[in-house]
């Protein structure tokens, strides 16, 4: 069975309530599909899609894998510049930038994530 | 007048008795050692135990809470109300427990007390005065639960001491862990046994003060 890739640019969520956004991202991962979020989720929305995830857990729907780069977190760098930088592209682009990747738990076994790549280890058993 | 007096009153020594008590919160992904940490702090000044640590994934479903947890560091007391959470996760799958040697009945109704454990964790991100964030150091920092996780607590302005457990592996990796956090104080700890505990309370003192 192949595996399908869904990208989701950033158009498709921009007018959607936090909620709404919410139930689209996981009425397509329960369609066995990974996505291609262009954006990130903001942090409350993060702890929204794990609650809403667990509420819906069942025999055949395990959860989700997620991993994002969002290139507006503080962290690789302390400097100045960079801090600058960082503000300066948060106040144009907002969520735009960085890519979220949602896949079902069933089907991606694991996300691992470091700062330059993710690695997707898939299930044996898909499906 | 008098009224506004009585409210100053009490709302002043209101405020203090809840200073009193800090509503301490150890959050983390399943397994990185919350409860053997709660268990840690409880031992070293209740003299009891918290809960139940095991291998097994979600072994702690519900909040549980210790309060009056009163630690001291240095000549000084702090009072804590320690509140031991569910570990949060974004999947859970009935099979594993299986696999560890649970029946497909029993494995499936942890499975579902696992998924309320961590709705439940989530919700109790507002109460928290401060949090020890329990990570397993011989395991990816980057993990997008840490970082909700930690990301959730910023947005709040919950003050947050990040502990890399485990050290008494060989595989930890505290450095890894200041590497994906640099903005954070990272700790490295063995709360099965011991190691850097003082330096642990030490620090929470420098985080709650």
């Amino acid at each position: 069975m192949p595996l399908t890739f869904q990208y989701m640019p950033y158009e498709e969520f921009s007018g959607l309530d936090s909620d709404k956004k919410i139930q689209k991202l996981l009425k397509v991962v329960r369609q066995n599909r990974v996505i291609l979020m262009e954006g990130t989720l903001n942090t409350k929305e993060e702890s929204d899609l794990i609650q809403e995830t667990m509420s819906i857990i069942d025999s055949k729907f395990k959860g989700i894998e997620i991993s994002s780069f969002n290139p507006l977190e503080k962290g690789s760098s302390k400097s100045t510049e960079d801090r600058i930088r960082r503000l300066f592209s948060a106040f144009i682009y907002g969520r735009k930038r960085g890519l979220t990747i949602i896949g079902p738990a069933n089907i991606v076994k694991e996300m691992r994530k470091d700062p330059r790549s993710i690695q997707l280890f898939l299930s044996n058993r898909r499906g | 007048m008098i009224k506004k007096f009585k409210d100053f009153f009490f709302g002043f020594f209101a405020g203090l008795k809840k200073k009193k008590h800090i509503k301490l919160g150890i959050y983390g992904p399943p397994n990185g050692g919350k409860t053997t940490l709660a268990n840690r702090i409880c031992q070293d000044w209740l003299g009891e135990a918290m809960g139940t640590a095991s291998s097994m994934p979600h072994e702690t479903r519900e909040i549980q809470q210790k309060e009056k947890v009163i630690v001291e560091s240095n000549g000084k007391k702090l009072s804590f109300n320690l509140i031991d959470t569910p570990g949060i996760a974004t999947k859970i799958d009935y099979e594993d427990f299986i696999k560890k040697g649970m029946k497909k009945k029993e494995a499936q109704d942890r499975a579902k007390e696992a998924t309320k454990g961590v709705i439940e964790a989530v919700k109790w991100l507002d109460n928290m005065d401060a949090v020890l964030v329990v990570l397993d150091a011989t395991k990816n920092p980057y993990d997008q639960v840490n970082i909700t996780i930690i990301g959730n607590l910023a947005a709040r302005n919950i003050p947050v001491l990040i502990l890399g457990n485990k050290t008494d592996l060989k595989k930890a990796n505290i450095k890894k862990i200041e590497a994906a956090f640099p903005q954070y104080k990272v700790l490295g700890i063995s709360a099965e046994f011991g190691d850097n505990i003082e330096d642990f309370y030490k620090e929470l003192f420098k985080l709650v003060k």
